[in-house]
């Protein structure tokens, strides 16, 4: 090899040569990938061991207490002196009943706020109110419930006399306002991938806007629109500090919005606040209903993926 | 393209000559022999047969995925970062088989430097970008570095532009001066050859210019092989030229052998702009 | 847009330019009228967290006192102090952060720089985002077990802050593996033409490239652990604390806990002792928060 310039220092090629650390940097180029391997196995872990624990301890409940008037039974009354009862049904019940008012007003909501920032919103607007989502996005939910409780439900009881402190109304309300920025921007995502040589050609046509983004960017962006509005309801089946704040704790199998609920997550919180003793049918039932929760979640985060698998559009 | 590419099969089993000796042959530094790779199933290289020599610039021209990219990506095994590549044949680098499985590819790339196609400073400091060879390899000696740096930068003639802000980020320069930046940092480490592929793709007519003119005065201590889709480009700046089509090579020889006077008519057929 | 010139030498003419004229007007009417209901939809979103943010003001704003900072839990609304939350959550703070950085970061790496394509790699990215939609309280139910009895961590800050750490995994690993898979492969490239070996790549050229968005994603991530209640609730972190902790393994009480508390006091006045603790969190929060954006800002746009 010929070097470039004569000069007192060796070429630098030798000076690498001299240097050569060549056996530590083979080893350790084997051990990170296995150092990195392991840590990203953590996550794994993790879910094995959310399932691990929810199942084992609700088997020991289960010993106490019989699967399937868990399943089918419609009384939750734990901390019954008579007869304790553990039938599931009326906290399901409460968990939608929540559910149902979230997405009655998160769904409409969200969507016209997409479709506003997609397709009618300036730059300008859009700079504004995407950073004023997040921030809504971002506020604890335990602040959320204390605005529930002492904002909401006072409000709504001068338009509806009947209303108790505690109901589901309230609370469902305002986790709706909780997961309106998560379908806001996940919709307005599907709505921005949209191409717009698409929206051209209808515009091009004499279409408005309003039909361009019905009748084209809707049907087109229609699976992530559906995978937001899923994956929304899950945050609202696992929300919990909103409704322990503002929902109550009787636990009923009705229709009933205007009176005191508990939802599943509700549940777990009142135990845990409480000091129901280890060992207790009541202590093994915070994760027979937790694992019950996260039936319910997991599900709607497989349909999620499989809505987006399945419908991924085609441009 | 279709055509050729029939005509192709047939003549292809004459391996293409080496190029005629009217000197004294310099040293051969790469010499490919019967070269295969595939991505996939995709068989992008053909029996490539290939001495390249020292102190040399030897151009690599052809149409757009006729090979060439991947061909010099081979010769420092670049190529493997994409999955699913299939290599048969060998590559002899100074004698040495680089698929040899005790050939590191890092030792390989350490003696052979590479330019790329767009300018691809690291966002860095110019110091520590032209300094970045030296210091994964070892060397942490201050003044040693500093003098690395000022040789590689005046060996790639961007000292005067960039010596009163070393410190600045390689990002604040231009197109132009980025890839002499790029150029520089691989003279860092005093390497052997020196790979281009396509160095002046995105840059304007004078950086061009530029960079043209480096290639030749760094001939004089490097080998340096260069990529070109730009055949005034071949022409001017290299000593000997190969032709490839469809992942072979049509025609190595001199380069105003191939220019003025070309073997095959495939050849001639690109260089007079007939396609490509 | 109007259609109104007749086109010379079209004997039949299947669209009639006077009734899509008339049309015309009214499907206009309808464009301006569900734009009008979309801005106000978004408002209302706005509106909330308006009337959300003037409420919690007006009603806590009069209960922020130095006391308010120096003082600890008290059963009587004036008394009342926030000092053993704040700073308690800054020592959660204290454990999340490099635990939940450590891992999250690790992972991404793995994924985007190491992981080829295959069943087990495919698995780990699939229960990242499974992981991700779990509620919070499982997480709870998943510390109270495993970091509170079965390492037998009690509800101290390392038990609080490993399930937190956990939670926020998802959300880290995503925000870093988005930082790094922004570096272009260029740069890769140039460092392995140097002859640098993978590690090498990653630690001196993909990382420092990458940090501000994993800081910024990071920092966000952090900030939901800072305001997560239900988890602490589960795993039983108590309310009333008169002393601060000393090490990881004291037990504790955090913001968004006192908050709680507060809340669900009947009398009047906690609920401005809430709101008081309300605006200490929010403030927590948007600190954090300028800084991720400050980052964001400073480093947008390098390429």
């Amino acid at each position: 090899m010929v070097n470039p310039t004569t000069r007192e220092r060796a070429s630098v090629q030798e000076l690498i040569a001299k240097a050569g650390n060549n056996k530590r940097k083979k080893a350790i180029e084997k051990i990170i990938p296995v150092i990195l391997f392991l840590i990203a196995g953590v996550s794994v872990l993790t879910t094995i061991g959310i399932v691990a624990t929810l199942i084992f301890e609700t088997v020991t409940f289960f010993r106490q207490v019989p699967i399937l008037s868990f399943i089918f039974g419609t009384e939750w009354l734990p901390f019954s002196n008579k007869e304790a009862k553990f039938g599931i049904l009326p906290l399901i019940a409460g968990t939608l009943k929540i559910t149902l008012i979230a997405v009655i007003v998160a769904v409409p909501i969200g969507l016209a706020a997409a479709i506003y920032l997609s397709e009618y919103a300036s730059d300008t607007a859009r700079r504004i109110i995407k950073p004023v989502l997040e921030v809504l996005a971002g506020v604890p939910t335990i602040v959320y419930g204390f605005f529930a409780l002492t904002f909401v439900t006072p409000v709504l009881q001068t338009i509806i006399p009947d209303l108790k402190i505690f109901n589901a109304l309230s609370p469902g309300i305002v986790v709706g306002f909780m997961i309106i920025p998560m379908i806001a921007s996940l919709s307005e995502d599907a709505m921005s991938a949209v191409p717009n040589a698409m929206r051209e050609g209808a515009l091009a046509m004499g279409a408005t806007k309003f039909e361009v983004a019905i009748k084209v960017v809707l049907p087109a962006a229609l699976s992530g629109i559906l995978a937001s509005v899923v994956l929304a309801t899950s945050r609202a089946i696992g929300e919990t500090m909103i409704v322990s704040l503002a929902g109550g704790s009787t636990p009923r199998f009705d229709a009933n919005f205007t009176d005191s609920v508990q939802t599943m997550t509700a549940y777990i919180v009142q135990v845990s606040t409480g000091d129901a003793g280890y060992g207790t049918p009541i202590y093994y039932s915070i994760y027979a209903v937790g694992f019950t929760l996260f039936l319910f979640t997991l599900l709607m985060n497989f349909l999620a993926s499989r809505i987006t698998k399945r419908f991924r559009e085609a441009y | 393209m279709v055509q050729l590419m029939n005509r192709t099969e047939t003549e292809a089993v004459v391996s293409p000559p080496e190029a005629p000796v009217r000197e004294a042959a310099k040293p051969v530094v790469y010499d490919t022999k019967q070269l295969n790779l595939w991505y996939g199933s995709h068989h992008a290289l053909k029996n490539i047969d290939l001495p390249i020599r020292e102190n040399e610039v030897t151009a690599i021209i052809g149409p757009s995925g006729c090979g060439k990219s991947t061909y010099i990506k081979t010769l420092n095994r670049m190529v493997e970062l994409v999955d699913g590549v299939r290599t048969s044949g060998e590559i002899l680098y100074r004698g040495r088989n680089i698929f040899d499985a005790k050939y590191s590819v890092e030792e390989l790339r350490t003696r052979v430097g590479m330019v790329f196609q767009k300018p691809n400073p690291f966002p860095k400091s110019i110091y520590d970008n032209i300094a970045y060879g030296p210091r994964i390899h070892g060397i942490k000696n201050k003044k040693i570095l500093d003098e690395i740096v000022e040789q590689s930068l005046r060996g790639a003639a961007i000292w005067d532009e960039v010596k009163d802000r070393l410190n600045t980020n390689a990002y604040s320069l231009s197109g132009g001066q980025q890839q002499r930046i790029c150029i520089a940092r691989a003279l860092a480490i005093e390497p052997d050859v020196i790979l281009m592929d396509e160095p002046t793709s995105a840059l304007d007519p004078i950086s061009t210019l530029k960079v043209e003119e480096l290639v030749q005065e760094l001939k004089e201590n490097y080998s340096i092989i260069i990529v070109t889709h730009n055949m005034q480009q071949a022409a001017r700046i290299s000593d000997k030229t190969a032709f490839f089509l469809n992942g072979e090579v049509i025609e190595f020889d001199h380069t105003d052998k191939i220019f003025q006077n070309p073997a095959d008519q495939r050849t001639e057929d690109y260089i007079s702009g007939r396609f490509g | 847009m109007r259609i109104t010139e007749q086109q010379p030498g079209v004997s039949k003419r299947y669209i009639d330019p006077d009734s899509v004229t008339k049309r015309m007007d009214g499907r206009k009417v309808i464009n301006t009228v569900f734009r009008s209901l979309f801005f106000m939809a978004t408002l209302v979103a706005l509106l909330v967290l308006g009337i959300l943010f003037y409420r919690i003001l007006s009603q806590g704003l009069g209960f922020l006192s130095a006391e308010f900072f120096q003082n600890f839990a008290s059963r009587i609304p004036e008394k009342a102090g926030i000092k053993a939350a704040l700073v308690g959550s800054l020592w959660l703070m204290a454990v999340v952060a490099p635990v939940s950085m450590f891992l999250g970061i690790g992972t991404a790496i793995y994924l985007e720089e190491y992981a080829k394509k295959n069943r087990i790699n495919d698995l780990i990215r699939m229960n990242i985002s499974n992981l991700a939609g779990v509620p919070s309280v499982v997480f709870g139910l998943l510390g109270l077990t495993i970091f509170v009895r079965a390492l037998a961590l009690g509800n101290s800050i390392l038990a609080a802050g490993f399930t937190m750490s956990l939670l926020i995994l998802p959300v880290i690993i995503v925000a870093a593996q988005e930082a790094i898979r922004a570096v272009p492969q260029d740069v890769r490239e140039a460092s392995y033409g140097m002859g640098a070996t993978k590690w090498q790549t990653i630690v001196r050229v993909v990382l420092p490239s990458a940090i501000p968005g994993i800081l910024t994603g990071s920092i966000l991530a952090l900030s939901r652990a800072v305001g997560e209640t239900a988890p602490l609730i589960v795993i039983g972190v108590p309310v009333i604390i008169h002393f601060l902790p000393t090490g990881v393994t004291d037990t504790f009480t955090a913001l968004p806990m006192q908050i709680y508390d507060w809340a669900k006091r009947p009398q009047a006045d906690f609920q401005q002792v809430a709101s008081a603790g309300i605006i200490v969190l929010m403030a927590f929060l948007l600190f954090m928060n300028s800084i991720a954006v400050l980052i964001r800002n400073k480093f947008q746009k390098r390429y």
